[in-house]
């Protein structure tokens, strides 16, 4: 697959308020000093690329189309070159339920897994999460060096994960490749994309067919089993709402968890304040989630319809960046200043409205016990080399190598 | 004063239940409910004002 990705050729971007890429590797690298750029100069980005698409950078703005479930469609929530790519489920249910889903279907999409992560099912879930943060810690004690991110932070929300769904834990290798598909081969021609995601459907498959066969304590067999108004799950709609599950258990939460790493390596006075003050913890978890919130979402333009003086038409994107949101100085004070003790948070890191991440106590807590369990292991750790530190591209922001020294 | 959460704008975004456990609880869904009847005392009402500042959906009333 990387080949595919090395041949296909960019343009680069020469001006991100008129052709903006969030492929480029200048985004991709350091996204916020162009946010903070568009903002005072646009506030709202235009690009013909990917079809056409539109980037509002304020936090009203990002409130506003979050909130407006009729004019923007959540039929597609990743930008991609093809609106339309075959075997398309259209509006209201879309491919992965609820997240592609709008009103009305879209709130009983989302109350069949909303129990599943409510805080008392997923704070259960906090021993497990800690015993596996120690796992993946014991491999890395000794060393000199070791890479925040391909030793550690990848490892821990696959392993939440496949444990919910009830998938083979062996299969690791498996979700990361198709969080990679969905997630960071997002720029390749549709041609291209779309088969490689027969795999994957076929993976799904043969999970949802063992779980017929043998039924167990899971969430998949809870979908396979749940009824809706007396009627059982359509075998598409659990297959769509297990990949949304994997997908967007995934990348995310192993991104927040990079970034505070990546944070606390730069920083030694917010490690030190953390390792010796404990009870910060979950204020400073919402301010890594403020600062470096990892997920950028997406809508599609319904109808033609005018925001902000902007004449969006049917079918453009709407890039919604719920990170740059956060960074607003009109709705944050100080908020380009990570303060590790911030008292006021109200960050969109989750998103807003009725799409509000359905995982986010999860997140949450994989976040705050990976950190507490890496700093409990190691109290001094740096940065080895910033510029070896690579970022995944796309939607989904966190650092994927993240070289670093333990000291002592 | 009293507090209260207007259940069509929460979302169940978790923050007020976990900063004032002891004003806020969650439902099954896990949106934000208020324990009793909201009334707040000298002794909580900066703990409810703080979750209330905390609530990115604005959905968290503090009423005279």
């Amino acid at each position: 697959m990387s080949d595919i990705v090395e041949e296909s050729v960019k343009v680069p971007v020469d001006d991100f308020a008129s052709d903006w890429d969030h492929t480029d590797p200048q985004w991709v690298n350091d996204p916020y000093p162009i946010w903070e750029d568009l903002r005072e100069r646009c506030p709202v980005a235009h690009t013909d690329r990917y079809g056409g698409g539109w980037f509002p950078t304020t936090h009203e703005m990002v409130s506003s189309i979050a909130n407006d479930t009729e004019h923007f469609t959540s039929r597609m929530v990743v930008v991609v070159h093809n609106k339309y790519p075959p075997n398309f489920i259209p509006a209201p249910i879309g491919g992965a339920p609820p997240i592609t889903s709008d009103p009305p279907f879209h709130s009983i999409a989302r109350r069949v897994i909303l129990p599943a992560f409510a805080p008392g099912p997923v704070n259960a879930l906090e021993p497990q999460i800690r015993a596996l943060c120690n796992k993946h810690l014991d491999h890395m004690v000794g060393r000199e060096f070791v890479d925040g991110g391909t030793d550690y932070a990848q490892f821990i929300p696959p392993g939440v994960i496949a444990s919910m769904l009830g998938f083979p834990s062996e299969d690791e290798e498996i979700f990361r490749d198709i969080v990679h598909l969905v997630l960071d081969l997002i720029d390749l021609p549709s041609e291209v994309r779309g088969p490689l995601f027969q795999p994957m459907s076929e993976y799904f498959g043969k999970q949802i067919d063992d779980h017929i066969e043998n039924p167990r304590d899971d969430l998949t067999s809870y979908l396979l089993n749940v009824e809706v108004a007396g009627q059982k799950l359509e075998r598409q709609h659990v297959a769509g709402t297990m990949v949304l599950i994997l997908v967007a258990g995934i990348d995310t939460t192993w991104s927040a968890i990079g970034s505070a790493i990546w944070h606390l390596a730069r920083h030694p006075d917010d490690l030190a304040r953390l390792v010796n003050e404990p009870d910060l913890m979950p204020v400073a978890v919402e301010e890594f989630l403020r600062f470096y919130a990892p997920v950028t979402m997406a809508r599609l333009v319904a109808e033609d319809y005018e925001f902000y003086g902007c004449a969006m038409k049917k079918d453009d994107w709407v890039l919604l960046g719920f990170p740059a949101a956060n960074r607003d100085p009109n709705a944050f004070e100080d908020a380009d200043k990570f303060i590790i003790d911030r008292a006021a948070n109200r960050h969109a890191a989750f998103g807003l409205g009725i799409h509000r991440c359905v995982g986010s106590n999860l997140a949450r807590l994989e976040l705050r016990v990976a950190i507490e369990q890496f700093i409990k292991r190691f109290p001094k750790f740096e940065l080895v080399d910033g510029d070896t530190v690579t970022w995944a591209p796309g939607q989904v922001r966190g650092p994927r190598h993240l070289p670093l020294r333990i000291l002592s | 004063m009293k507090v209260r959460i207007d259940p069509e704008i929460c979302q169940g975004q978790g923050r007020c239940f976990s900063i004032a456990p002891g004003i806020f609880d969650f439902d099954d869904l896990g949106s934000g409910v208020v324990i009793g009847d909201g009334t707040l005392t000298n002794d909580t009402i900066e703990l409810a004002r703080l979750a209330q500042s905390n609530c990115p959906e604005h959905a968290i009333f503090i009423e005279e």
